[in-house]
């Protein structure tokens, strides 16, 4: 395969393409609202009406709003339908014959809605647009041609150098600076190494990675092998959840693909590098996001982290250096290597470049997916994008899962960067962010995540083990109306202790939902005490 | 024996284990055909002890749950000490060493189903199964399980029906949707 090759594959696939596309969405939202049937049925309409030859139906990804499957979106005239049923299928291809949007049943979404408008898709530019189970769509829209230009035209230090300047951080929520952790591996010396893609996506309410997977999963696969190529390695693993079959069947296709094509395996591109991905399915672990557990269990053993150092950079998976990234930071790679550093550096906040992809739920009207560049106010966010609250009021958004904390509605015209967020006592985290209404009670939060991490505590270290039970028994007590303020007091003090002494990221973070209800929201704990006069209200009932 | 476990971590995937070699003589004395398909899973992965949550996954998927003697025959093939194979086995949710029933229910618990109300869905199954989550009804016929989070939040609150995802559940839709499982 030489660069001739692939911009034949593009060619072709542009002149095979139909002058009418209708997009399905079959990612797992719309998938689960029966979007094959309305695809089958779509088919099935185009071939009565005499129109299979100018009209195509083809399956795509996530396109973003997934709160009100199944969705379809046509060319011409360019409408996205919602909603979808198979009753409407006949009136979606009679106005297609018309070459107008239907008039009666199926109901078009405002294209102008800042829900579209405010999103700036990078991560997510191929998402509902191509057909993620043909290699071809992806090649059509430029994608491999990256991976040709970094192996023919530059040095490995100078794709490090470019991810270095873009200022991208680990999306996995951490916000480590990726080219720092890039120019670490490709230091150490020559031999085996290792790229990870961390796609063991858990916190709960955030489904980001695998809509990325699911869209575009040759992204990744670009991404990670521009990544090999930068840090000296020939091999690679996709972890990923066993939670997510469709992510899992559409890697494999693509992984077979690529491989056919001569862009996996050997001497790629007529060049001496060699690269091969291999998947990892997990088993249902939260811990295995921790990157040292992840890898544990990629060596077939129990999810348990280890402390660190020594960091993966220097001593990984079977203790060669390993570069382990997020599923987002991977696919943020063709775009910088594509535009270049600066372009990408020109997007965003000072300290949090790009954009950040969010997975917005809850008690909103608008759910789904958003790409948002960083710096955008939470309240654009939840206003203008999610549509405010179907009733009553907002009160807080949660974001960074389990690890993170409750930002009160009066602190939305903070920016959403890295930093700002942590100083809120919360973090980004992998773009989790959930919507809770004047209804929630920010206590049963707070005690709904510990007994997440409670359950999810690997058992190795005690702090984190014996910890999480314990804040979970006193938040339980608390809840009961059967606690005082020296509980309270105990609470907090558990909360320190587990942070400052737990060995991994899942203990270290675990007390977080706790202390950051308990700094906003205080007084809704109060109440529960035994003796405020609410609480005694609820033990008389 | 933890000697092989050292072994195991310090030896690259690609290095491979001579450990199933002679894999074809030792074959399940049963005679179950069901443990020859577990043997092409380990003969594909070549025997490496590192596809240990593979060959699992398989073994699960071909015999329902993970007995004993599945175990017992997965360490002997892939020449690991039983208690690491069963350490694996009990430390993954995914694994199950019970039998289910013959129809699963799964509630999802994710952040967005929880704020939504999946509760009261887990609160239907167990008036009108009278089963918590994790058991099995005594007939065998339907076990009620949580998940921590299926991805499918735009949706919430969500519960999958023998693998299959509904979207916007309701106490009400729960039961529509469990009916005739009991019987």
């Amino acid at each position: 395969m030489d660069l001739n090759e692939l911009l034949e594959i593009a060619e072709k696939e542009r002149q095979r393409a139909a002058s009418v596309r209708i997009r399905c969405c079959t990612a797992a939202g719309c998938a689960s609202s029966g979007a094959e049937e309305i695809k089958d049925r779509l088919e099935q309409s185009i071939k009565d009406a005499g129109l299979d030859n100018t009209v195509e139906v083809c399956s795509v990804g996530c396109m973003k709003f997934c709160g009100r499957g199944p969705l379809v979106e046509i060319d011409i005239p360019g409408v996205l339908y919602q909603q979808v049923s198979g009753d409407q299928v006949e009136a979606i291809v009679d106005a297609l014959k018309q070459n107008k949007a239907a008039e009666s049943g199926a109901t078009p979404l405002d294209r102008e809605h800042p829900f579209f408008t405010l999103q700036q898709p990078i991560v997510l530019e191929n998402s509902g647009k191509i057909n993620p189970e043909r290699i071809e769509e992806y090649i059509a829209v430029g994608g491999y041609q990256n991976l040709y230009h970094v192996i023919h035209d530059m040095s490995p230090d100078e794709v490090v150098d470019e991810v270095t300047r873009s200022g991208l951080r680990g999306r996995g929520g951490g916000g480590y600076p990726t080219g720092l952790k890039w120019a670490t591996v490709a230091k150490m010396p020559e031999g085996q190494k290792y790229v990870i893609c961390n796609a063991d996506e858990g916190d709960p309410g955030a489904f980001m990675d695998r809509s990325v997977l699911e869209s575009d999963p040759h992204r990744i696969i670009e991404g990670m092998a521009i990544a090999a190529y930068a840090i000296g390695a020939n091999h690679g693993y996709i972890y990923v959840r066993a939670e997510y079959p469709l992510a899992i069947k559409r890697l494999e296709t693509a992984i077979k693909q690529a491989k056919r094509l001569g862009l996996m395996g050997s001497q790629i591109f007529d060049s001496p590098f060699d690269f091969k991905i291999d998947i990892r399915v997990g088993a249902g672990a939260f811990v295995c996001g921790e990157e040292t557990a992840l890898m544990q269990s990629i060596e077939g053993g129990r999810g348990n982290p280890r402390p660190r150092p020594p960091y993966p950079a220097q001593s990984g998976l079977w203790h060669s250096p390993t570069l382990i990234n997020n599923v987002e930071t991977f696919a943020n790679i063709p775009a910088i290597v594509r535009e270049g550093a600066d372009w990408f550096a020109s997007i965003g906040t000072e300290k949090s470049k790009g954009t950040k992809v969010f997975a917005l739920t809850g008690k909103i009207r608008n759910t789904g997916l958003i790409e948002v560049p960083m710096g955008i106010a939470l309240r654009e966010i939840v206003e203008k994008m999610g549509g405010g609250v179907p009733r009553g009021e907002v009160k807080a958004v949660q974001t960074g899962g389990p690890s993170g904390g409750c930002i009160p509605a009066h602190l939305f015209d903070t920016p959403v960067e890295y930093d700002s967020l942590i100083q809120l006592g919360t973090m980004m985290g992998s773009g989790g962010m959930i919507v809770m209404d004047t209804e929630t009670s920010m206590v049963d939060v707070a005690q709904f995540y510990m007994e997440f991490c409670r359950g999810e505590s690997c058992g190795k270290c005690i702090p984190c083990r014996a910890g999480t039970v314990q804040m979970y028994q006193m938040l339980t007590k608390i809840l009961r109306g059967e606690a005082t303020l020296i509980d309270l007091e105990q609470l907090e003090r558990v909360c320190g202790m587990v942070k400052a002494t737990s060995l991994c990221g899942l203990g270290q973070t675990a007390p977080n939902p706790v202390l950051s209800t308990l700094r906003y929201f205080r007084e809704e704990y109060l109440e529960l005490l035994k003796d405020s006069p609410k609480a005694q209200g609820v033990a008389s009932r | 024996m933890p000697s092989a476990q050292v072994n195991n971590r310090d030896r690259a995937p690609s290095a491979g284990s001579k450990a199933g070699s002679k894999a074809g003589s030792n074959a399940h004395p049963s005679g179950d055909k069901r443990f020859k398909v577990l043997d092409i899973t380990m003969k594909r992965n070549q025997h490496r002890q590192d596809a240990l949550i593979e060959v699992l996954h398989k073994a699960q998927e071909i015999f329902g749950y993970l007995e004993e003697d599945v175990l017992l025959y997965v360490a002997r093939q892939l020449k690991l000490p039983l208690s690491k194979v069963y350490g694996v086995a009990t430390f993954y949710h995914l694994f199950s060493l019970k039998p289910s029933g013959a129809h699963t229910c799964v509630v999802c618990l994710g952040t967005a189903c929880y704020v939504k109300g999946a509760s009261s869905l887990l609160e239907a199954l167990k008036n009108q199964v009278g089963i918590e989550p994790g058991e099995t009804t005594d007939n065998g016929q339907m076990s009620v399980m949580t998940a921590r989070c299926i991805g499918a939040c735009g949706l919430a609150p969500a519960a999958v029906y023998d693998g299959k995802v509904m979207g916007n559940q309701t106490a009400e839709s729960v039961l529509d949707n469990i009916k005739g499982w009991l019987d």
